[in-house]
């Protein structure tokens, strides 16, 4: 389903600044793949999202959806097949915009755009629907704007919409880690249910061991851009969190540091 | 009395066909969030346009107003060209363009003034069909035009273009992520917008009947004040067609407040001094505000 073929991304190649963030990565993931992705300060998991959506070129190597090479096809390209969900609430949603619209928009995400109506009355029903499964009440706020909403309002808001038209891939950069524990627990188990239902392809990055090793099917844990650890099935589900700490000085010879890393 | 009767009323016409130009700065500063400075180049292009083809070609006048429309989106275009295919930033892209268009026009014109004398323009057409009075003949074709400008404008940001090009001034990472090419919308809304000012700057010709190099200095920043004005007086409405609305009827009180001052003996050339003035003051009210609830909220002892 999805090929990551080994891909390199150097940043501000021959400054000071220079910073070698994906160093020959590779990973192949099957269809209805729910993988959690783990790392230190620095290990290229956010890049990697950004290099599959393409929000930066990369330097080297090939990305593959479906059969579909998407190296290097423009970000609004690629949009046709991922659904994204930030780190920061605010990005993933027009606040100046209405909640229905800011849905129109996502549920026309990889169709193409003409001169009829934004939002057409029939859709109004179907947003009203699919927001009562959020169960935050938000159904009833059609018309309010986007800004009036909370973090994790927005947030669930925006899982919902990456997901209204189904993607190929769901891309979630520790959507969670920017909310207060409750509501980020609430916003978890709505993206469990949604990966789920709709059968996602699906890679999070998250910041909490425990959420890495209970969710999910797949556990990947990343060092200085590449995957330095690729865990599955029963075995995945048996990990503690003392195995991963431990399999990971194995593989990279330091201690695991970052700096948000919940590790219970 | 009558004197400032008969200036109001021409303030009014005056209002209504910049007002046109006030509903393109509308687009690129408060839908798009940029400055779009190409504005003063492409008003004055449009009057040139529409100069020389009313009076060397003989053009009929609607006619003259469509290609002075086409010639304002034109400049846009190469605005928007710069700015999203080289990545200039969008203010001085359109300082490019302005500059430039300065030579161009001179050029288009061949002076620095063009009379349109004796030549049809479409207030003269309508006068003789209708035989009414040439001040309420004018303002009848600037409602006229205005409403039909805001309509389409109403209906076009409806649409699913429109919707992506709104929620590009609004967050452009998200619209991106949505699968919206951002360069193409953002160069869409400046094309769209310098049409208008390309527009009123032929309709503005057309009512003073001359075209003049110097017609759109400054342009936008009436633009800008014009949008303050009807923003506070019509704050409250919230629609996206009220807006628009309060946009046009800012520049009929902007200049109708011209005509007062200017009555009551003011410099017609300080009013350009008066205009930057009210935009600096509007565009500093929100951040000393914002400055002085932080001071005000602090506290030495915690929460």
């Amino acid at each position: 389903m999805l090929d990551i073929i080994n891909v390199n991304k150097t940043f501000n190649k021959n400054t000071i600044n220079e910073k070698k963030a994906l160093w020959g990565l590779n990973l192949h993931l099957n269809e209805g793949d729910f993988v959690t992705v783990i790392g230190g300060n620095g290990a290229g998991k956010s890049t990697m999202l950004n290099m599959i959506a393409g929000v930066y070129p990369i330097d080297s190597g090939k990305i593959v959806i479906d059969g579909v090479n998407i190296s290097r096809k423009p970000e609004y390209q690629r949009a046709k097949y991922i659904g994204r969900v930030f780190q920061d609430p605010m990005m993933g949603t027009a606040a100046g915009m209405e909640i229905q619209e800011n849905m129109a928009l996502a549920y026309r995400r990889g169709r193409k755009r003409g001169l009829s109506w934004g939002i057409k009355p029939s859709e109004k029903d179907f947003y009203r629907q699919a927001l009562e499964k959020l169960g935050l009440g938000l159904q009833d706020r059609l018309t309010n704007k986007v800004g009036l909403l909370s973090g994790g309002q927005r947030q669930a808001l925006t899982l919902l919409m990456a997901t209204l038209q189904r993607p190929k891939l769901l891309l979630l950069d520790e959507h969670t880690a920017a909310l207060d524990p409750k509501t980020a627990a609430k916003v978890l188990s709505i993206t469990k249910e949604i990966v789920e239902e709709q059968h996602l392809t699906t890679l999070m990055i998250t910041h909490n061991m425990r959420d890495a090793i209970e969710i999910g099917n797949r556990l990947v844990m990343m060092h200085e851009g590449r995957v330095i650890y690729d865990v599955a099935g029963q075995e995945k589900k048996n990990l503690e969190v003392e195995d991963l700490l431990k399999k990971f000085e194995e593989a990279s010879g330091k201690e695991f540091a970052n700096d948000r890393m919940m590790l219970s | 009395m009558s004197g400032l009767i008969l200036s109001l009323q021409d303030a009014v016409v005056q209002g209504l066909l910049w007002g046109i130009m006030v509903l393109g700065v509308y687009i690129t500063y408060k839908l798009l969030d940029v400055a779009d400075l190409t504005v003063d180049g492409s008003f004055a292009l449009g009057g040139c346009v529409c100069a020389v083809m009313v009076v060397n070609r003989g053009m009929n006048p609607w006619l003259a107003l469509l290609i002075a429309t086409a010639a304002g989106m034109a400049a846009g275009a190469v605005t928007g060209f710069l700015h999203t295919v080289f990545e200039i930033p969008a203010i001085l892209a359109g300082i490019l363009t302005q500059i430039g268009l300065w030579s161009i026009n001179l050029r288009i014109m061949g002076k620095s003034n063009v009379p349109l004398l004796k030549s049809e323009t479409i207030m003269s057409q309508f006068i003789e069909m209708t035989g009414i009075d040439k001040q309420i003949a004018s303002i009848l074709i600037g409602v006229m035009i205005a409403v039909v400008m805001i309509v389409f404008l109403y209906w076009l940001f409806g649409t699913e273009i429109g919707s992506a090009m709104r929620a590009t001034g609004n967050n452009e990472a998200m619209i991106r992520a949505q699968g919206v090419n951002t360069n193409l919308t953002k160069l869409l809304a400046l094309i769209i917008s310098n049409g208008l000012v390309g527009l009123s700057g032929g309709l503005v010709c057309q009512s003073q009947k001359y075209a003049d190099i110097g017609m759109g200095t400054g342009a936008i920043v009436v633009g800008l004040a014009a949008i303050v004005i009807g923003e506070v007086l019509m704050g409250k409405l919230r629609s996206f067609g009220s807006k628009l609305t309060s946009a046009v009827i800012g520049s009929v009180i902007y200049y109708a407040i011209r005509a007062v001052v200017i009555r009551m003996g003011m410099d017609p050339n300080d009013m350009k001094l008066l205009s930057a003035i009210i935009v600096a003051i509007a565009l500093c009210i929100p951040v000393m505000m914002r400055k002085w609830r932080l001071r005000r909220s602090y506290t030495e002892g915690g929460i």
